[in-house]
């Protein structure tokens, strides 16, 4: 024994979770996601994946050094917001993308506000949106077609994204007066093909950002994570049944509750989203009512761009948007003190 | 039982009792030297009334109470009074102590001895023998028992409640009790019953203990006013608020006692205490501890007498580990770390834990992720992450806005806490800062 004790405060045991074991606990749980992008979009797929990991692991190495603060790229944060970066992204980017967006994100994102815990928002989504921003054309129109074809051989869902798909057909079906007949009814067969294609969209053989694809390989990862308790149910339960809700009350082209939930719910990003992004601990709501406020309001966004925006997708924005009022949710959402009023 | 008694929030430490719940409790010997520090419960210190070189016998009152929330303090084995001074004690401060060596003899003062028509007491004089005994919640509170027992009238109690939950790590020493001695419990709690003029008890006890369910259910069979309450294993089931809740779904309000909902809660060991205290006029002189943890070789329930220094105890069981690293007064929860074993044993001590370097915590703190798990488990629902960084940024009084008073420092926040933070820590900080500054303010005034 030693001739001294260690004093402290109460309580004096710990369970075993830690930082690092709940952020490669999430980037074991995206492993099945990114081997499905390689798999979908070949090696180019594993290239940005690790470029954005590598460069979001440089940067917060620079800016802790540049700002004399204890170096913790080992905690796992900055390689899970590389990896979160990349699958946000298109498969046929240059390379230098990613580096670009992973070195944006983690610098302004997050190091800029303190580091780990600080950050208002979340870092590979503010990547994303600067990427946006600043190269639209590389982040809307640069999908590689999935190489193994699709399952229902509808050939419309990889040459572009589903939801780009849509907008357009269904942009010609509301404004019916100001196309041809022609037009108009091959639009309407095109959303009857989108809604057909619902295998693909479930396993992802579909044109779509990297890891974003395919629903099965997402929600693997994301029972792992509830398993494990990393992840609650509120906040993507609440994400997901909003925009299931609205879209067919509204996403409909025959009227009101004409929509095709199941497909919004699997195209676009909304899986990945909902499991993996505004379920991010440092950017979310903490108290059980503010979680389920959280959810609907990334949902009703969502929905408002994917529907009425500008956008084919509101994913990432809706998101971004509701991480800032997360300080205002929890302070209005607090649970009754035991035995308070 | 069909449903599964409760409260919400709370954790599952791993329970380790299972090194000493089979092991009897044993008879520590009557140590040569005791160290009685004079507060041993909360309220007044007690006033001393012996001298250096005077000769006390086991059992005599060696400092008396001053006021009603007092206790007296006794001598706990016989001997000669070798020294009044400022001595290390287990809740941190140093406190004036009497210290006694023994002469070997253990004479008791001759006023012990069975009445067998204890049950007949008056209420006044039941309760005059339990504060004469020195009687303190031995749960670890060690409030003054005889001030708990008498409510105003305005709060008559409905439900007693005996603790016998046991939720922190490593401690059997209820659990053994519970055992060994149900008939005095039981009479303890009849005893209770007639003080408070109850009209049902209840005894709560983990599901843990099953052999010690049974037993009670069996033993009393036959009243209709006692009930046994077998209760899920989650900490801290046996924090007052929590059990109160769990047994009867009353909350108590915030800033209340028991008595605000009716109710009443004595754990075994005081009930235990009491039965000696009011059927022989036994003054409370020894208690059962349990010495557990990786740090000692051979773990053990103990009676021992009050006073003993720990590092005789922890010589009894063996001694030290290699790896043993941190001693603590009571539970791996709640129980406070102690930084030389010549602390003694005091009323509320339940246990000695010395853990070694694997189980003890003693890592960095990281910035807070706000993963939430601290307030999906506070048992008081309370945000234990905004208290702690309030108080980190001397926010004190926005800190007692959103509950730092109403927290119980039960220690399931910190346990839980991914990022280490000391959380129990800041919480206790920032309710001694308040509490200076309102006596500066006070003398302001």
């Amino acid at each position: 024994m030693t001739d001294k004790f260690y004093l402290s405060s109460s309580p004096h045991i710990k369970d075993r979770d830690s930082i690092p074991k709940i952020m490669y606990s999430v980037i074991a749980a995206l492993v099945p996601a990114g081997m499905g992008a390689v798999y979908f979009f070949g090696i180019q797929a594993l290239w940005i994946i690790l470029i954005a990991s590598a460069a979001s692991i440089l940067t917060e190495l620079l800016c802790q050094l540049i700002m004399k603060r204890p170096v913790t790229i080992s905690d796992g944060s900055a390689w899970l917001t590389g990896i979160l970066l990349a699958y946000n992204l298109p498969s046929d980017i240059p390379l230098w993308l990613p580096a670009i967006g992973a070195f944006f994100g983690v610098l302004v994102g997050k190091q800029l506000f303190g580091g780990l815990g600080y950050n208002p928002m979340n870092p590979a989504l503010i990547g994303r949106a600067f990427l946006m921003a600043s190269w639209p054309t590389y982040m809307t129109v640069f999908h590689a077609v999935p190489k193994n074809g699709t399952i229902s051989g509808i050939d419309i869902i990889t040459s572009a994204t589903p939801l780009a798909v849509f907008r357009h057909a269904r942009e010609i079906i509301s404004h019916s007066t100001a196309y041809s007949t022609d037009q108009v009814i091959q639009a309407q067969d095109t959303i009857s093909q989108l809604y057909n294609a619902q295998a693909d969209l479930f396993f992802g053989r579909i044109g779509g950002c990297l890891g974003e694809t395919s629903a099965f390989l997402l929600l693997i990862g994301a029972v792992f994570l509830m398993y494990k308790r990393i992840i609650g149910w509120k906040i993507p339960f609440s994400y997901i049944a909003t925009v299931a809700l609205l879209t067919w009350f509204f996403g409909g082209t025959e009227g009101l509750t004409t929509g095709n939930f199941l497909f919004h719910i699997l195209s676009g990003g909304l899986i990945l989203g909902a499991f993996y992004m505004a379920t991010d601990m440092v950017t979310s709501p903490v108290t059980f009512k503010g979680r389920f406020i959280f959810g609907i309001g990334c949902g009703i966004i969502t929905v408002i761009i994917r529907l009425w925006g500008g956008y084919p997708e509101g994913v990432s924005y809706a998101i971004l948007l509701m991480n800032l009022t997360t300080p205002l949710i929890d302070k209005y959402t607090r649970s009754r003190i035991f035995g308070g009023r | 039982m069909a449903v599964n008694k409760t409260f919400k929030g709370g954790a599952h430490p791993p329970e380790n009792k299972h090194h000493t719940e089979g092991k009897a409790i044993d008879n520590f010997p009557v140590p040569e030297k005791v160290i009685i520090p004079l507060q041993q419960h909360i309220g007044s210190p007690a006033e001393i009334l012996v001298e250096k070189g005077d000769t006390v016998q086991t059992g005599q009152i060696v400092a008396k109470a001053t006021k009603f929330v007092s206790v007296p303090v006794h001598a706990t084995i016989s001997g000669t009074v070798t020294a009044i001074d400022k001595h290390p004690h287990p809740l941190g401060t140093d406190m004036l102590s009497v210290i006694i060596e023994g002469n070997g003899n253990d004479s008791w003062m001759n006023t012990i001895k069975q009445n067998p028509d204890y049950l007949d007491l008056p209420v006044d004089k039941m309760k005059n023998r339990i504060q004469k005994a020195g009687i303190a919640g031995m749960g670890g509170a060690a409030f003054p028992t005889h001030v708990k027992l008498s409510p105003p009238p305005e709060k008559p109690i409905e439900i007693l409640i005996l603790n016998g939950v046991e939720c922190e790590p490593y401690l059997t020493a209820d659990h053994r009790l519970m055992l060994e001695n149900p008939d005095e419990i039981l009479n303890g709690l009849r005893i209770l019953m007639k003080i408070l003029n109850a009209k049902r008890a209840i005894i709560g006890i983990e599901k843990n203990k099953l052999d010690a369910i049974r037993l009670f259910q069996k033993k009393i069979k036959s009243r209709k006013k006692i009930s046994v309450l077998p209760l899920k294993v989650k900490y801290p089931q046996g924090a007052e608020k929590q059990l109160i809740r769990a047994a009867t779904g009353r909350e108590i309000p915030s800033g209340g006692l028991p008595m605000d909902v009716g109710c009443l809660v004595q754990n075994v060991g005081t009930a235990f205490a009491i039965y000696e205290a009011v059927s022989s006029n036994k003054p409370l002189i020894e208690r059962v501890i349990t010495v557990a943890g990786p740090g000692v070789k051979e773990p053990r329930n103990l009676r021992v007498r009050i006073g003993t220094p720990f590092k005789s105890l922890i010589e009894y069981c063996g001694g030290y580990s290699n790896s043993a690293v941190k001693l603590i007064n009571g539970g791996p929860m709640m129980g406070i770390a102690q930084y030389s074993d010549d602390v003694p044993v005091i009323k509320g001590t339940s246990g000695i834990l010395v853990l070694d370097s694997k189980t003890a915590f003693h890592r960095d703190e990281h910035p807070c992720i706000r993963c939430a798990r601290c307030i999906d488990t506070c048992p008081m629902h309370l945000v234990p992450t905004e208290l702690a960084s309030l108080v980190k940024h001397e926010k004190y009084d926005q800190a007692a806005r959103i509950g730092l008073y109403d927290c119980i420092e039960c220690g399931t926040c910190g346990f839980v806490c991914p990022a280490n933070i000391q959380l129990v820590h800041y919480i206790k900080l920032g309710k001694a800062i308040l509490h200076e500054k309102q006596k500066i303010s006070e003398q302001s005034a």
